[in-house]
């Protein structure tokens, strides 16, 4: 359904200083510096598939969507959606995609949403029976209810942003790119976000691909991730897999009938957090059968539960991971270009 | 084309909502276009003596009554709306859709147009009460063209403010351009004085610029200004400046289009 095949992005912005006299050097003499937003970035998603796109702030996530959703070309590489070369807009082409960004908003604002969702209707050309039947679905899915008879001014964010995504299915895109769709919404909206998303992606095997810096997200909905890191790609497998890589270790949470000392409890493995009564301690994968049965029977346990380690750190130390290796390759081949010139120069002697 | 019939009456439908919604705003607008009222009553003034060319204090005030008129049904104000659209990158989710924004940005202010109307009408009534409706035009044929002309103007005025507006695509704020303009507009279209007492020489140079024809010649025509043997030339001028205009903005837009999708909003 997607294919991206070594997508690169370069954006070059007016660069200044601070103060009056550089604002003044440049109303005559503009400076510009390329930014690389996307390097090279290759991957394909099925029909259907649920991906999580991931990355740091500035990583190149946006630019990604943007680019797969027509909005800006690619400096080179190329991109197919569904068959079509997204920068060319055809009609066929939009009217099989949606891109939602949560900071972003189409609905009219001092308009009800139920007059963006018929305005998209026109647009879109979509029968007013499949219209009426895609709406119906929406308001049970959504518990849209009066909301949409409402200004959209005078709605709460959360309501806003059910309603942003009804209007961006209005046409039931194949294909939906997600920005951040539960950025500052509560915890029980961004539940309820997912389940939608998932039924969505369940009932009309769209496919979905989607970016949020909410690891309940991705945990959610994703069964894959493709995680980027300034422009590169640096991951793209499922999120178990990932996990496995990066900490194979288990999280053993303890809560304790009465207090244990650390030295004891270090025994059984590394103490990652000791407060009181609570204990979380990191062991080796292969060692909870025994460590298990072990501190049950040596401490007063009165609850245990067994974790994966926090997908945030995973996912930090992934990215931690991947600057060190770039610093590390950047540095090997400055030092290689040092020492050519010193051969160079030592032949020129 | 049968889906643009299918999707305009929407457009318009819910432009017309959108403009119900925006009361207030439209109340300003109007109190910010009476100029041509404060120019009937300088130019009035001026005329209680001795007519002035051919207008005595009755035509003037026909003339500038129908400038307001005029004004009121050829506004528009896109070029404010893109510009915004442009910075704030909320023009994205207008391109992601299957048509082009342009048609919207019409709609939105055709459907103003029932609510200027009715701001209209009692001036339209204060006209025929108080001056009989000297020089308006006698046959449908000059209604007719003066319709025309009215729908010219505001497709120039709307043209221009598409072609304005893409410029935020090229350069920081197109909002200033689009100053200008009206400043040129207020001087060279018949806005302030009626384009016909202009300097001979002035004149001429006016009357091959586009101002005139965005307001100036449907005024024109509805105080009985031009033979019906002089019209099919006006309105072929008028159409010209239309049809410029638009060519502008199609050129002026996909290139927009490609610094946007070259640069990102």
């Amino acid at each position: 359904m997607i294919e991206v095949r070594s997508l690169r992005k370069e954006y070059r912005v007016h660069k200044r200083a601070p103060g009056l006299a550089a604002a003044l050097r440049s109303v005559f003499r503009r400076t510009y510096e390329t930014i690389v937003a996307v390097d090279d970035v290759s991957f394909e998603v099925a029909a259907g598939e649920r991906v999580g796109f991931l990355g740091p702030n500035g990583a190149g996530k946006t630019t990604t969507l943007k680019m797969l959703a027509g909005l800006l070309h690619p400096t080179s590489g190329e991109a197919h959606v569904d068959g079509h070369l997204p920068r060319k807009r055809e009609r066929a082409f939009l009217e099989k995609i949606m891109l939602v960004m949560g900071q972003k908003q189409q609905l009219l604002w001092d308009l009800p949403p139920a007059e963006t969702f018929e305005l998209n209707r026109a647009i879109y050309d979509v029968p007013r029976a499949q219209y009426q039947e895609t709406m119906a679905e929406l308001d049970e899915l959504l518990e849209l209810g009066e909301l949409v008879k409402k200004p959209t001014r005078q709605l709460s964010l959360g309501e806003r942003m059910k309603c942003e995504l009804a209007a961006a299915l209005v046409h039931r895109p194949k294909v939906l790119f997600l920005d951040e769709p539960t950025i500052g919404l509560d915890v029980s909206m961004q539940a309820s976000m997912r389940a939608f998303v998932k039924r969505y992606n369940e009932r009309w095997n769209a496919t979905i691909l989607l970016t949020s810096h909410y690891m309940e997200d991705v945990l959610a909905l994703c069964p894959r991730v493709v995680v980027i890191d300034k422009g590169q790609l640096s991951y793209d497998g499922t999120l178990e897999a990932l996990v496995r890589r990066l900490r194979p270790e288990k999280r053993l949470i303890l809560r304790l009938g009465a207090e244990v000392a650390e030295g004891d409890l270090a025994r059984y493995g590394k103490v990652v957090e000791h407060e009181k009564l609570r204990v979380t301690l990191q062991i080796a994968h292969a060692d909870v059968r025994e460590v298990v049965p072990a501190m049950l029977a040596a401490f007063p346990v009165v609850d245990l539960t067994v974790e994966d380690p926090p997908l945030e750190e995973v996912m930090s130390e992934l990215f931690a991971r991947t600057r060190a290796a770039r610093e590390k390759s950047e540095k090997a081949e400055k030092v290689g270009k040092t020492e050519t010139s010193n051969d160079e120069k030592g032949d020129e002697a | 084309m049968n889906r643009f019939f299918r999707t305009f009456p929407t457009l318009l439908r819910v432009g017309f909502s959108g403009a119900l919604a925006y009361r207030a705003e439209m109340l300003v607008w109007v109190l910010a276009t009476t100029m041509p009222l404060i120019m009937l009553a300088f130019w009035t003034a001026v005329a209680h003596d001795a007519p002035i060319g051919r207008f005595g204090e009755k035509e003037l005030v026909v003339y500038f009554l129908v400038t307001f008129i005029v004004r009121q049904l050829t506004g528009a104000w896109v070029a404010w709306e893109i510009n915004f659209e442009v910075k704030q990158g909320t023009i994205g989710s207008k391109l992601l859709r299957p048509m082009h924004p342009a048609l919207g940005w019409a709609a939105d202010n055709l459907a103003a147009m029932p609510m200027r109307v009715v701001v209209s009408l009692p001036v339209a009534i204060i006209m025929l009460a108080t001056t009989g409706g000297v020089g308006l035009p006698k046959t449908p044929l000059l209604w007719l063209a003066g319709m025309l002309a009215l729908f010219g103007g505001w497709a120039i005025t709307f043209l221009v403010n598409l072609v304005i507006g893409t410029l935020s695509f090229y350069m920081e704020s197109s909002v200033k351009v689009m100053d200008a303009w009206t400043v040129l507009v207020f001087v060279f279209s018949g806005y302030l004085i009626p384009i016909e007492l202009f300097p001979k020489t002035l004149r001429a140079i006016t009357e091959m610029l586009p101002f005139r024809y965005s307001i100036g010649l449907p005024v024109e025509i509805f105080v009985g200004a031009h033979t019906p043997s002089e019209l099919p030339w006006l309105l072929a001028r008028q159409l010209m400046w239309v049809l410029a205009f638009l060519g502008l903005f199609l050129v002026l837009w996909r290139g927009g289009l490609r610094r946007y999708a070259a640069y990102g909003g």
